[in-house]
Protein backbone atom coordinates (compact mmCIF):
# COMPACT_ATOMS: atom_id res chain seq x y z
CA UNK A 1 0.00 0.00 0.00
CA UNK A 2 1.37 3.37 -1.06
CA UNK A 3 0.48 6.64 0.65
CA UNK A 4 0.24 9.86 -1.37
CA UNK A 5 -0.17 13.39 -0.06
CA UNK A 6 -1.73 15.77 -2.57
CA UNK A 7 -1.59 19.56 -2.59
CA UNK A 8 -4.77 21.19 -1.33
CA UNK A 9 -6.21 22.16 -4.71
CA UNK A 10 -5.92 18.60 -5.92
CA UNK A 11 -7.43 17.19 -2.74
CA UNK A 12 -10.44 19.39 -3.43
CA UNK A 13 -10.55 18.40 -7.07
CA UNK A 14 -10.40 14.70 -6.23
CA UNK A 15 -12.76 15.11 -3.25
CA UNK A 16 -10.37 13.46 -0.81
CA UNK A 17 -9.87 14.70 2.72
CA UNK A 18 -6.46 13.43 3.68
CA UNK A 19 -3.82 11.19 2.23
CA UNK A 20 -4.62 8.81 -0.62
CA UNK A 21 -3.81 5.12 -0.28
CA UNK A 22 -3.08 3.11 -3.40
CA UNK A 23 -2.28 -0.52 -4.04
CA UNK A 24 0.42 -0.94 -6.66
CA UNK A 25 1.59 -4.03 -8.44
CA UNK A 26 5.19 -3.95 -9.57
CA UNK A 27 7.96 -1.44 -9.02
CA UNK A 28 7.13 1.65 -7.01
CA UNK A 29 8.20 4.64 -9.04
CA UNK A 30 6.84 8.12 -9.47
CA UNK A 31 5.42 7.00 -12.83
CA UNK A 32 3.65 3.95 -11.37
CA UNK A 33 2.29 6.00 -8.49
CA UNK A 34 0.91 8.64 -10.85
CA UNK A 35 -0.51 5.97 -13.17
CA UNK A 36 -2.38 4.43 -10.26
CA UNK A 37 -3.43 7.80 -8.90
CA UNK A 38 -4.84 8.93 -12.26
CA UNK A 39 -6.60 5.61 -12.79
CA UNK A 40 -8.43 5.99 -9.50
CA UNK A 41 -8.98 9.74 -9.82
CA UNK A 42 -9.37 10.53 -13.53
CA UNK A 43 -10.01 14.18 -12.74
CA UNK A 44 -6.33 14.47 -11.77
CA UNK A 45 -5.13 13.58 -15.27
CA UNK A 46 -3.03 16.42 -16.57
CA UNK A 47 -2.83 18.26 -13.26
CA UNK A 48 0.44 16.77 -11.97
CA UNK A 49 2.17 15.92 -15.24
CA UNK A 50 1.46 17.05 -18.75
CA UNK A 51 -0.64 14.47 -20.56
CA UNK A 52 1.25 14.80 -23.81
CA UNK A 53 4.87 15.21 -22.69
CA UNK A 54 4.45 13.32 -19.39
CA UNK A 55 6.66 15.97 -17.81
CA UNK A 56 6.08 16.97 -14.20
CA UNK A 57 4.44 20.37 -14.03
CA UNK A 58 7.07 23.02 -13.31
CA UNK A 59 5.51 24.32 -10.11
CA UNK A 60 5.23 20.86 -8.54
CA UNK A 61 7.88 18.83 -6.74
CA UNK A 62 7.96 15.30 -5.34
CA UNK A 63 9.32 14.54 -1.86
CA UNK A 64 9.84 11.33 0.08
CA UNK A 65 11.62 10.62 3.37
CA UNK A 66 12.52 14.32 3.65
CA UNK A 67 14.30 14.17 0.32
CA UNK A 68 13.51 15.85 -2.96
CA UNK A 69 12.88 13.02 -5.40
CA UNK A 70 11.60 15.28 -8.17
CA UNK A 71 14.57 14.50 -10.35
CA UNK A 72 14.60 10.75 -9.83
CA UNK A 73 13.74 9.42 -13.31
CA UNK A 74 10.03 8.56 -13.64
CA UNK A 75 10.86 4.87 -13.77
CA UNK A 76 13.54 5.06 -11.10
CA UNK A 77 12.96 3.30 -7.78
CA UNK A 78 11.72 5.30 -4.82
CA UNK A 79 12.87 4.64 -1.24
CA UNK A 80 11.76 1.37 0.34
CA UNK A 81 9.93 3.34 3.01
CA UNK A 82 7.60 4.70 0.32
CA UNK A 83 7.23 1.33 -1.36
CA UNK A 84 6.21 -0.27 1.92
CA UNK A 85 3.91 2.56 2.95
CA UNK A 86 5.89 3.62 6.01
CA UNK A 87 6.46 7.03 4.47
CA UNK A 88 4.14 8.96 2.13
CA UNK A 89 4.96 10.26 -1.32
CA UNK A 90 4.45 14.01 -1.21
CA UNK A 91 3.31 16.06 -4.21
CA UNK A 92 4.06 19.64 -3.24
CA UNK A 93 3.22 22.92 -4.96
CA UNK A 94 5.91 25.59 -5.17
CA UNK A 95 5.46 28.60 -2.93
CA UNK A 96 5.28 31.22 -5.63
CA UNK A 97 3.30 34.37 -6.05
CA UNK A 98 2.44 37.11 -3.63
CA UNK B 1 -42.05 32.98 -15.81
CA UNK B 2 -38.73 33.49 -17.53
CA UNK B 3 -35.57 33.80 -15.53
CA UNK B 4 -31.91 34.46 -16.18
CA UNK B 5 -28.72 32.85 -15.04
CA UNK B 6 -25.47 34.81 -15.27
CA UNK B 7 -22.32 32.70 -15.45
CA UNK B 8 -19.30 34.58 -14.17
CA UNK B 9 -15.71 33.42 -14.52
CA UNK B 10 -13.12 35.09 -12.29
CA UNK B 11 -9.45 34.86 -11.42
CA UNK B 12 -10.32 32.84 -8.34
CA UNK B 13 -13.37 30.78 -9.16
CA UNK B 14 -16.78 30.83 -10.84
CA UNK B 15 -20.06 32.31 -9.67
CA UNK B 16 -23.63 31.82 -10.84
CA UNK B 17 -26.08 34.68 -10.37
CA UNK B 18 -29.80 33.98 -10.72
CA UNK B 19 -32.88 36.16 -10.96
CA UNK B 20 -36.41 36.07 -12.22
CA UNK B 21 -37.46 37.97 -15.32
CA UNK B 22 -37.67 41.26 -13.45
CA UNK B 23 -33.93 41.09 -12.81
CA UNK B 24 -34.19 43.11 -9.61
CA UNK B 25 -33.15 40.60 -6.93
CA UNK B 26 -30.22 38.31 -7.42
CA UNK B 27 -29.09 35.12 -5.76
CA UNK B 28 -25.34 34.59 -5.82
CA UNK B 29 -23.93 31.07 -5.75
CA UNK B 30 -20.26 30.19 -5.59
CA UNK B 31 -17.40 30.23 -5.64
CA UNK B 32 -17.14 27.09 -7.69
CA UNK B 33 -13.58 25.82 -8.22
CA UNK B 34 -12.36 28.37 -5.69
CA UNK B 35 -8.79 29.49 -6.11
CA UNK B 36 -8.62 28.45 -9.76
CA UNK B 37 -8.87 30.78 -12.70
CA UNK B 38 -12.10 30.20 -14.56
CA UNK B 39 -11.65 31.81 -17.94
CA UNK B 40 -15.07 30.91 -19.26
CA UNK B 41 -18.36 29.13 -18.58
CA UNK B 42 -21.10 28.64 -21.11
CA UNK B 43 -24.35 26.70 -21.29
CA UNK B 44 -25.68 24.67 -24.17
CA UNK B 45 -28.37 26.49 -26.18
CA UNK B 46 -30.27 23.22 -26.60
CA UNK B 47 -29.95 22.07 -22.97
CA UNK B 48 -29.46 25.05 -20.65
CA UNK B 49 -28.76 22.78 -17.69
CA UNK B 50 -25.67 21.52 -19.48
CA UNK B 51 -22.92 23.99 -18.64
CA UNK B 52 -19.24 23.72 -19.41
CA UNK B 53 -16.51 25.52 -17.49
CA UNK B 54 -12.82 26.06 -18.12
CA UNK B 55 -10.89 25.81 -14.86
CA UNK B 56 -7.15 26.39 -14.97
CA UNK B 57 -4.16 27.08 -12.80
CA UNK B 58 -0.51 27.86 -13.31
CA UNK B 59 0.30 24.98 -10.97
CA UNK B 60 -2.08 22.29 -12.18
CA UNK B 61 -2.91 23.15 -15.78
CA UNK B 62 -6.31 22.77 -17.38
CA UNK B 63 -9.45 21.10 -16.05
CA UNK B 64 -12.74 21.04 -17.94
CA UNK B 65 -15.83 20.84 -15.76
CA UNK B 66 -19.34 19.89 -16.87
CA UNK B 67 -22.64 20.33 -15.10
CA UNK B 68 -25.90 18.66 -16.08
CA UNK B 69 -28.05 20.38 -13.48
CA UNK B 70 -27.58 24.05 -14.20
CA UNK B 71 -24.40 24.44 -12.21
CA UNK B 72 -25.47 22.84 -8.93
CA UNK B 73 -23.07 19.92 -9.27
CA UNK B 74 -20.04 19.49 -11.51
CA UNK B 75 -17.84 16.70 -12.77
CA UNK B 76 -14.40 16.96 -14.28
CA UNK B 77 -14.33 15.58 -17.80
CA UNK B 78 -11.50 15.25 -20.32
CA UNK B 79 -8.68 17.75 -20.28
CA UNK B 80 -6.25 16.34 -22.82
CA UNK B 81 -5.61 18.99 -25.46
CA UNK B 82 -3.00 17.50 -27.76
CA UNK B 83 -2.13 19.40 -30.91
CA UNK B 84 -2.51 17.39 -34.08
CA UNK B 85 0.57 16.12 -35.84
CA UNK B 86 3.86 17.98 -36.05
CA UNK B 87 3.04 21.10 -34.06
CA UNK B 88 5.81 23.31 -35.47
CA UNK B 89 6.43 26.81 -34.23
CA UNK B 90 4.86 30.24 -34.10
CA UNK B 91 6.58 33.55 -33.49
CA UNK B 92 7.54 34.55 -29.99
CA UNK B 93 7.43 38.14 -28.72
CA UNK B 94 11.01 38.70 -29.85
CA UNK B 95 10.32 37.40 -33.34
CA UNK B 96 12.06 34.06 -32.86
CA UNK B 97 10.32 30.74 -33.54
CA UNK B 98 8.65 29.23 -30.49
CA UNK B 99 7.15 25.74 -30.20
CA UNK B 100 3.40 25.52 -29.85
CA UNK B 101 2.58 24.79 -26.20
CA UNK B 102 -0.90 24.25 -24.80
CA UNK B 103 -1.57 26.53 -21.82
CA UNK B 104 -5.30 26.87 -21.21
CA UNK B 105 -8.80 27.06 -22.64
CA UNK B 106 -9.97 30.63 -23.04
CA UNK B 107 -13.41 30.09 -24.52
CA UNK B 108 -15.95 27.26 -24.69
CA UNK B 109 -18.67 27.44 -27.32
CA UNK B 110 -21.33 24.72 -27.14
CA UNK B 111 -22.92 23.65 -30.40
CA UNK B 112 -26.23 25.20 -31.39
CA UNK B 113 -27.75 21.76 -32.02
CA UNK B 114 -26.00 19.16 -29.85
CA UNK B 115 -25.27 19.46 -26.12
CA UNK B 116 -22.38 16.98 -26.39
CA UNK B 117 -20.54 18.99 -29.02
CA UNK B 118 -18.45 21.89 -27.81
CA UNK B 119 -15.71 23.99 -29.38
CA UNK B 120 -12.76 25.17 -27.30
CA UNK B 121 -10.49 28.07 -28.16
CA UNK B 122 -7.14 27.61 -26.53
CA UNK B 123 -3.77 29.24 -25.88
CA UNK B 124 -1.44 28.70 -27.79
CA UNK B 125 -4.03 29.46 -30.41
CA UNK B 126 -5.91 26.49 -31.78
CA UNK B 127 -9.47 25.27 -32.04
CA UNK B 128 -10.54 21.99 -30.48
CA UNK B 129 -13.86 20.16 -30.56
CA UNK B 130 -15.47 17.47 -28.46
CA UNK B 131 -18.45 15.42 -29.59
CA UNK B 132 -18.83 13.37 -26.42
CA UNK B 133 -19.59 15.99 -23.82
CA UNK B 134 -16.01 16.95 -23.12
CA UNK B 135 -14.44 13.54 -22.55
CA UNK B 136 -12.23 13.70 -25.64
CA UNK B 137 -10.97 16.76 -27.49
CA UNK B 138 -9.61 16.86 -31.02
CA UNK B 139 -7.92 19.73 -32.77
CA UNK B 140 -9.44 21.18 -35.93
CA UNK B 141 -5.96 21.41 -37.32
CA UNK B 142 -6.85 23.08 -40.60
CA UNK B 143 -6.81 26.38 -38.76
CA UNK B 144 -3.15 26.30 -37.74
CA UNK B 145 -2.40 24.44 -40.94
CA UNK B 146 -3.85 27.06 -43.23
CA UNK B 147 -0.40 28.50 -43.84
CA UNK B 148 -0.04 31.56 -41.67
CA UNK B 149 0.27 29.79 -38.32
CA UNK B 150 4.03 30.08 -38.17
CA UNK B 151 3.66 33.89 -38.41
CA UNK B 152 1.20 34.28 -35.54
CA UNK B 153 2.60 35.85 -32.42
CA UNK B 154 1.16 36.46 -28.95
CA UNK B 155 -0.57 39.58 -27.79
CA UNK B 156 0.14 40.96 -24.34
CA UNK B 157 -2.24 38.44 -22.80
CA UNK B 158 -0.88 35.49 -24.71
CA UNK B 159 -1.67 33.93 -28.06
CA UNK B 160 -5.23 32.95 -27.36
CA UNK B 161 -8.12 31.89 -29.54
CA UNK B 162 -10.77 33.81 -27.65
CA UNK B 163 -13.80 34.19 -29.92
CA UNK B 164 -15.87 31.43 -31.51
CA UNK B 165 -19.07 32.34 -33.36
CA UNK B 166 -21.30 29.63 -34.79
CA UNK B 167 -23.57 30.70 -37.65
CA UNK B 168 -27.17 29.74 -36.75
CA UNK B 169 -28.22 29.79 -40.41
CA UNK B 170 -25.29 27.86 -41.81
CA UNK B 171 -23.91 25.12 -39.59
CA UNK B 172 -20.84 24.78 -41.78
CA UNK B 173 -19.77 28.34 -41.04
CA UNK B 174 -17.60 29.19 -38.02
CA UNK B 175 -15.85 32.44 -37.18
CA UNK B 176 -12.93 32.64 -34.76
CA UNK B 177 -10.51 35.31 -33.63
CA UNK B 178 -7.02 35.10 -32.25
CA UNK B 179 -4.96 37.67 -30.39
CA UNK B 180 -2.77 38.82 -32.17
CA UNK B 181 -3.31 37.02 -35.45
CA UNK B 182 -6.76 38.23 -36.46
CA UNK B 183 -10.08 36.77 -37.55
CA UNK B 184 -10.63 33.62 -39.56
CA UNK B 185 -13.64 31.90 -41.13
CA UNK B 186 -14.41 28.32 -42.04
CA UNK B 187 -17.20 27.46 -44.49
CA UNK B 188 -16.78 23.71 -44.18
CA UNK B 189 -17.43 23.06 -40.49
CA UNK B 190 -13.86 23.72 -39.42
CA UNK B 191 -11.94 21.68 -41.97
CA UNK B 192 -10.35 24.62 -43.78
CA UNK B 193 -9.99 28.28 -42.87
CA UNK B 194 -9.21 31.62 -44.41
CA UNK B 195 -8.17 34.91 -42.81
CA UNK B 196 -10.88 37.58 -42.89
CA UNK B 197 -8.95 40.72 -42.05
CA UNK B 198 -9.35 42.84 -45.17
CA UNK B 199 -10.08 46.43 -44.23
CA UNK B 200 -8.37 46.24 -40.85
CA UNK B 201 -5.53 48.70 -40.34
CA UNK B 202 -3.02 48.22 -37.51
CA UNK B 203 -0.31 50.85 -37.37
CA UNK B 204 1.58 48.88 -34.72
CA UNK B 205 2.54 46.02 -37.08
CA UNK B 206 5.12 46.27 -39.88
CA UNK B 207 2.50 45.97 -42.62
CA UNK B 208 -0.60 47.80 -41.34
CA UNK B 209 -2.87 45.97 -43.81
CA UNK B 210 -1.29 42.52 -43.51
CA UNK B 211 -3.36 39.40 -44.11
CA UNK B 212 -2.70 38.29 -40.50
CA UNK B 213 -1.21 39.90 -37.40
CA UNK B 214 -4.07 42.17 -36.33
CA UNK B 215 -4.94 42.22 -32.64
CA UNK B 216 -8.64 41.43 -32.62
CA UNK B 217 -10.15 41.66 -29.15
CA UNK B 218 -13.67 40.43 -29.76
CA UNK B 219 -16.22 39.75 -32.51
CA UNK B 220 -20.00 39.77 -32.06
CA UNK B 221 -22.90 38.68 -34.24
CA UNK B 222 -26.67 38.95 -34.05
CA UNK B 223 -28.24 35.54 -34.68
CA UNK B 224 -30.75 36.91 -37.19
CA UNK B 225 -28.01 38.54 -39.31
CA UNK B 226 -24.98 36.26 -39.22
CA UNK B 227 -23.34 37.93 -42.21
CA UNK B 228 -23.04 41.14 -40.22
CA UNK B 229 -20.16 41.07 -37.75
CA UNK B 230 -18.96 43.68 -35.29
CA UNK B 231 -15.40 43.79 -34.03
CA UNK B 232 -13.61 45.52 -31.18
CA UNK B 233 -10.03 45.63 -32.25
CA UNK B 234 -6.95 46.69 -30.26
CA UNK B 235 -7.74 50.08 -31.74
CA UNK B 236 -10.85 50.65 -33.89
CA UNK B 237 -14.39 49.35 -33.81
CA UNK B 238 -15.16 47.61 -37.09
CA UNK B 239 -18.13 46.24 -39.00
CA UNK B 240 -18.52 43.74 -41.81
CA UNK B 241 -21.67 43.01 -43.78
CA UNK B 242 -20.34 40.12 -45.81
CA UNK B 243 -19.18 37.58 -43.28
CA UNK B 244 -15.84 39.23 -42.69
CA UNK B 245 -14.74 39.47 -46.32
CA UNK B 246 -14.41 43.23 -45.92
CA UNK B 247 -14.43 45.44 -42.82
CA UNK B 248 -15.06 49.14 -42.33
CA UNK B 249 -14.38 51.26 -39.29
CA UNK B 250 -17.41 52.45 -37.29
CA UNK B 251 -15.65 54.04 -34.31
CA UNK B 252 -17.34 57.37 -35.10
CA UNK B 253 -17.64 59.66 -32.09
CA UNK B 254 -16.36 57.24 -29.45
CA UNK B 255 -14.07 58.97 -26.92
CA UNK B 256 -11.49 56.26 -27.66
CA UNK B 257 -11.75 53.33 -30.01
CA UNK B 258 -9.65 51.06 -27.78
CA UNK B 259 -11.54 48.45 -25.79
CA UNK B 260 -12.12 44.77 -25.35
CA UNK B 261 -15.83 43.92 -25.37
CA UNK B 262 -18.51 44.36 -28.02
CA UNK B 263 -21.99 42.88 -28.09
CA UNK B 264 -25.30 43.16 -29.93
CA UNK B 265 -28.80 43.82 -28.54
CA UNK B 266 -30.85 40.62 -28.53
CA UNK B 267 -33.71 42.04 -30.61
CA UNK B 268 -32.16 44.98 -32.49
CA UNK B 269 -29.35 43.80 -34.75
CA UNK B 270 -28.19 47.35 -35.38
CA UNK B 271 -27.89 48.19 -31.67
CA UNK B 272 -24.42 47.48 -30.38
CA UNK B 273 -22.49 48.12 -27.18
CA UNK B 274 -18.84 48.76 -26.40
CA UNK B 275 -16.93 49.92 -23.32
CA UNK B 276 -14.12 52.28 -24.36
CA UNK B 277 -10.87 52.05 -22.44
CA UNK B 278 -8.47 55.00 -22.44
CA UNK B 279 -5.59 53.29 -24.23
CA UNK B 280 -3.63 50.12 -24.64
CA UNK B 281 -1.25 51.34 -21.94
CA UNK B 282 -3.97 52.59 -19.59
CA UNK B 283 -6.52 49.84 -19.33
CA UNK B 284 -9.23 51.88 -17.61
CA UNK B 285 -12.13 54.10 -18.66
CA UNK B 286 -11.35 57.65 -19.82
CA UNK B 287 -11.50 60.19 -16.99
CA UNK B 288 -12.24 57.43 -14.48
CA UNK B 289 -15.85 57.34 -15.68
CA UNK B 290 -17.28 53.91 -16.46
CA UNK B 291 -19.47 54.37 -19.52
CA UNK B 292 -21.03 51.88 -21.86
CA UNK B 293 -21.44 53.32 -25.34
CA UNK B 294 -24.44 52.30 -27.43
CA UNK B 295 -25.01 52.75 -31.11
CA UNK B 296 -28.50 52.20 -32.49
CA UNK B 297 -27.28 52.59 -36.06
CA UNK B 298 -24.79 49.76 -36.25
CA UNK B 299 -21.86 52.01 -35.42
CA UNK B 300 -20.49 55.51 -36.03
CA UNK B 301 -23.11 57.30 -33.89
CA UNK B 302 -22.53 56.46 -30.23
CA UNK B 303 -24.21 57.61 -27.02
CA UNK B 304 -22.78 57.20 -23.53
CA UNK B 305 -24.83 55.23 -21.00
CA UNK B 306 -24.03 56.29 -17.45
CA UNK B 307 -27.13 55.93 -15.26
CA UNK B 308 -26.04 53.81 -12.31
CA UNK B 309 -22.42 53.43 -13.37
CA UNK B 310 -19.61 55.09 -11.37
CA UNK B 311 -18.72 58.42 -12.92
CA UNK B 312 -15.63 59.26 -10.92
CA UNK B 313 -12.50 57.47 -9.73
CA UNK B 314 -13.31 54.26 -11.54
CA UNK B 315 -10.26 52.52 -12.98
CA UNK B 316 -11.46 49.01 -13.70
CA UNK B 317 -11.18 47.16 -16.99
CA UNK B 318 -13.72 44.97 -18.77
CA UNK B 319 -12.02 42.04 -20.45
CA UNK B 320 -12.84 40.56 -23.84
CA UNK B 321 -15.34 37.91 -22.72
CA UNK B 322 -16.81 40.20 -20.06
CA UNK B 323 -20.11 41.29 -21.65
CA UNK B 324 -23.28 39.40 -22.56
CA UNK B 325 -26.97 39.99 -23.25
CA UNK B 326 -30.11 38.12 -22.31
CA UNK B 327 -33.03 37.61 -24.67
CA UNK B 328 -35.96 38.74 -22.54
CA UNK B 329 -38.43 41.18 -24.10
CA UNK B 330 -36.58 44.10 -22.60
CA UNK B 331 -33.03 43.13 -23.44
CA UNK B 332 -30.72 42.83 -20.45
CA UNK B 333 -27.04 43.78 -20.76
CA UNK B 334 -24.42 42.51 -18.32
CA UNK B 335 -20.71 43.10 -17.87
CA UNK B 336 -18.10 42.24 -15.29
CA UNK B 337 -15.06 44.24 -14.27
CA UNK B 338 -11.57 43.59 -13.03
CA UNK B 339 -12.76 45.30 -9.84
CA UNK B 340 -15.10 42.40 -9.15
CA UNK B 341 -18.42 44.04 -9.93
CA UNK B 342 -21.02 42.62 -12.28
CA UNK B 343 -23.27 45.36 -13.63
CA UNK B 344 -26.64 44.71 -15.20
CA UNK B 345 -29.11 46.77 -17.13
CA UNK B 346 -32.61 45.27 -17.54
CA UNK B 347 -33.62 47.98 -20.02
CA UNK B 348 -31.11 47.80 -22.85
CA UNK B 349 -28.62 50.08 -21.13
CA UNK B 350 -30.80 52.93 -19.86
CA UNK B 351 -30.19 52.11 -16.18
CA UNK B 352 -27.51 50.05 -14.50
CA UNK B 353 -26.84 48.56 -11.10
CA UNK B 354 -24.21 46.28 -9.64
CA UNK B 355 -25.84 42.92 -9.04
CA UNK B 356 -22.79 41.73 -7.13
CA UNK B 357 -19.63 43.47 -5.92
CA UNK B 358 -16.25 42.46 -4.57
CA UNK B 359 -15.80 39.29 -6.55
CA UNK B 360 -12.29 38.42 -7.70
CA UNK B 361 -11.38 40.10 -11.00
CA UNK B 362 -14.00 39.09 -13.55
CA UNK B 363 -12.72 37.37 -16.67
CA UNK B 364 -15.95 36.36 -18.40
CA UNK B 365 -19.70 36.87 -18.26
CA UNK B 366 -22.30 34.78 -20.06
CA UNK B 367 -26.07 34.88 -19.71
CA UNK B 368 -28.65 32.16 -20.03
CA UNK B 369 -32.28 33.11 -20.59
CA UNK B 370 -34.39 30.33 -19.12
CA UNK B 371 -38.05 29.61 -19.89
Amino acid sequence: MIRVILPSHLRTLASVGGEVQLDLAGPVTSCSILDALEARFPMLRGTIRDQVTRQRRPFLRFFACNEDVSFVPPDGPLPDAVATGREPFFIVGAIAGG
Amino acid sequence: MSSVRVLVGTRKGAFILSSDGKREKWEVNGPFFGGWEVYHLKGSPVDPNRIYASQSSSWHGQVIQRSSDGGVTWEAVGNKFAYHGDTGTHQWYDGTPHPWEFKRVWHLEPSLVDPDTVYAGVEDAALFRTTDGGQNWHELSGLRGHGSGSRWQPGAGGMCLHTILLDPKNHNRIFIAISAAGAFRSDDAGATWKPINRGLRSQYIPDPVAEVGHCVHRIAMHPSRPDTLFMQKHWDVMRSDNGGDQWQEVSGNLPTDFGFVIDVHAHEPETIYVIPIKSDAEHYPPDGRLRVYRSRTGGNDWEPLTNGLPQSHCYVNVLRDGMAVDSLDSCGIYFGTTGGQVYASPDAGETWSAIVRDLPPVVSVEVQTLP
